[in-house]
């Protein structure tokens, strides 16, 4: 399988490896994904006061495409407003790294782990969550049509 | 050393050199038909196929009437489980074969099941081995066959099949054995398993691609449907002009095998346990999947817990090797093979198959041990799993959301 050059430097430099504090109240952690699926994303957001997210950190349990999706969404969302990042989408990130269709669902993943991240710092501060992490199955459906994706993963 | 590496020696071999040059006046100067019966040119391609035919024989314990060409092992498996199955249906349609076998027998037993026939898809026991008790409990009165290979191309793990053997002719059951992933490696005799059908491939064992035979047993007879039809070649087995200059290459592939089969399996065996020690030495959390007793010589199929197959084999582009991984394939689904063996899904995702052969040297196998270390290394620093692990989280209490 080719690889977009875009896709293999993410893969192997990827950018804001690592971890923020979970306790700390300034940072919203998303953890989607399933190790039986062979894939798991945990995505870190930094809050500031003023709704900016400051920091972003991630950890990839996944095949190349998974790792260097959440590393450009770790780029994508560092200087934008919360309801900024959430207007990130699964293709915008599949379009940059020129994803092959049977890895599309890693950009699926990142995108979640994004709305995952924002849903904890937000119930963090006793906010109700803008997007529940689980409202992608709009794309799950289109992805299942489309036979990129098979039912029961 | 040369880069890259090549470590996947179960999903092909280069042709021998020795191999090549047998082959070469095959393509030109002797391209006579072997069917040509009225012309020097027939004669002597047949006289080179029937040579073939006996170093092939030898190397499996069989005499030479009792190999058919194929096109290879897929078409040697279709033409036995089919084949058989059509011709004694008149016995009984039932057929047993195990989980852990090669696509072109699982698929041809699929498609004898829209046929009308009943199959038995046997587990295996967690060493990946077929207990010969759970064959001898599936068999039936309309049994007629059995499809068990010799070794997994997957895990490299030998089937105890001279139990197999007896189990199935005390029984009066056919035997078909896929064996090539064994054939070369370890020794393979059709008389002392009591194997009825057994299908090889050339490209296995550094021979040509394209080139496969079948061992058809003649006593006691073993009959068959052809599944091609035409000229009538190989007895009625197998119609088709025959391949010559593969035939040639297999014959001679057949007798290396024979002469320094032996002397490879003791030099490879060596290098696969250095590989196996060597990352052992230096990773933590690494599973060897199956049997490591029974194995042939240069598999090594082992799971790197945390990291997923394929980054993995990203990260080590400039080694050959293949995994068990969804992600290697359309499906999305990890290794049915490792599945059926009651290995969990993400250590099937997890999972990396070197295969080591004959050009393999000692220098490779240290190189791929230094990078496989440090890639497994630097991709658990990324994994949060192995965080979580790390941080005493028991990953099988977490209640995953949101799994695609």
């Amino acid at each position: 399988m080719a690889y977009s050059e875009k896709l293999l430097d993410h893969y192997e430099n990827p950018r804001n490896v690592g971890s923020l504090d979970k306790n700390d109240p300034d940072v919203g952690t998303g953890l989607v994904g399933a190790p039986a699926c062979g894939d798991v994303m945990k995505l870190q957001i930094r809050v500031s006061d003023d709704g900016v997210i400051e920091d972003a950190k991630f950890k990839t349990f996944g095949c190349g495409s998974a790792i260097a999706s959440s590393s450009l969404v770790t780029e994508w969302v560092k200087g934008k407003t919360v309801d900024e990042a959430l207007t990130i989408k699964n293709t915008d990130v599949a379009n940059e790294l020129n994803l092959p269709p049977v890895k599309i669902h890693c950009s699926v993943l990142a995108e979640d782990a994004i709305k995952a991240a924002v849903a904890d710092w937000q119930k963090k501060h006793g906010m109700a969550p803008t997007v529940k992490p689980d409202t992608v199955q709009g794309d799950r459906a289109a992805l299942l049509e489309r036979g990129v994706l098979k039912s029961g993963i | 050393m040369k880069i890259p590496i090549y470590m996947d020696y179960h999903a092909t071999t280069p042709v021998d050199r020795r191999v090549l040059e047998a082959m070469l006046p095959y393509f030109s100067e002797e391209f006579g038909n072997a069917a040509s019966k009225s012309h020097a040119f027939g004669w002597r391609a047949e006289e080179a196929v029937e040579a073939a035919r006996e170093e092939v024989a030898k190397l499996v314990g069989a005499s030479a009437k009792e190999i058919v060409w194929t096109s290879g092992a897929t078409e040697s498996d279709n033409l036995a489980v089919k084949g058989a199955a059509q011709f004694y249906q008149s016995k009984g349609k039932h057929l047993v074969t195990c989980k852990t076998e090669h696509k072109a027998v699982l698929d041809s037993m699929h498609a004898l099941e829209r046929q009308g026939f009943e199959v038995t898809f046997l587990d295996v026991e967690k060493d990946g081995r077929l207990d010969p008790a759970r064959l001898a409990a599936a068999l039936r009165k309309d049994t007629t066959l059995v499809s068990i290979m010799h070794a997994n191309n997957e895990t490299g793990v030998v089937h105890p099949i001279e139990e197999i053997g007896r189990v199935t002719r005390a029984a009066g059951v056919l035997f078909h054995c896929d064996a090539v992933q064994g054939v070369g490696k370890i020794p393979f005799d059709v008389e002392k398993a009591n194997v009825d059908l057994a299908s090889l491939s050339a490209h296995k064992m550094y021979g040509p691609k394209g080139m496969g035979a079948l061992y058809v047993r003649r006593k006691p007879r073993v009959r068959l449907v052809a599944q091609m039809d035409g000229g009538g070649h190989e007895r009625g087995f197998r119609s088709g002009t025959l391949n010559v200059p593969g035939i040639v290459g297999f014959g001679k592939a057949a007798e290396l095998a024979r002469l320094e089969g032996a002397a490879e399996a003791e030099r490879v065996l060596a290098l696969r346990e250095r590989l196996r020690r060597g990352l052992q030495a230096g990773l933590d959390l690494l599973t060897v999947n199956g049997s490591l007793a029974h194995r042939v010589p240069g598999n090594l199929n082992v799971s790197f817990a945390y990291v997923e197959g394929e980054a993995l084999m990203m990260a080590i582009k400039d080694v050959a090797v293949s995994s068990g991984s969804a992600c290697t394939s359309a499906s999305l689904e990890p290794s049915y093979v490792l599945r059926a063996m009651g290995i969990s899904e993400d250590l099937a995702h997890s999972s990396i198959r070197f295969g080591l052969g004959r050009f393999t040297t000692a220098e490779e196998v240290d190189h791929v041990i230094r990078l496989v270390v440090e890639k497994v290394a630097k991709l658990r620093e990324m994994s949060p799993l192995y965080e979580m692990v790390k941080d005493g989280v028991d990953l099988s209490q977490i209640e995953w959301a949101n799994p695609h």
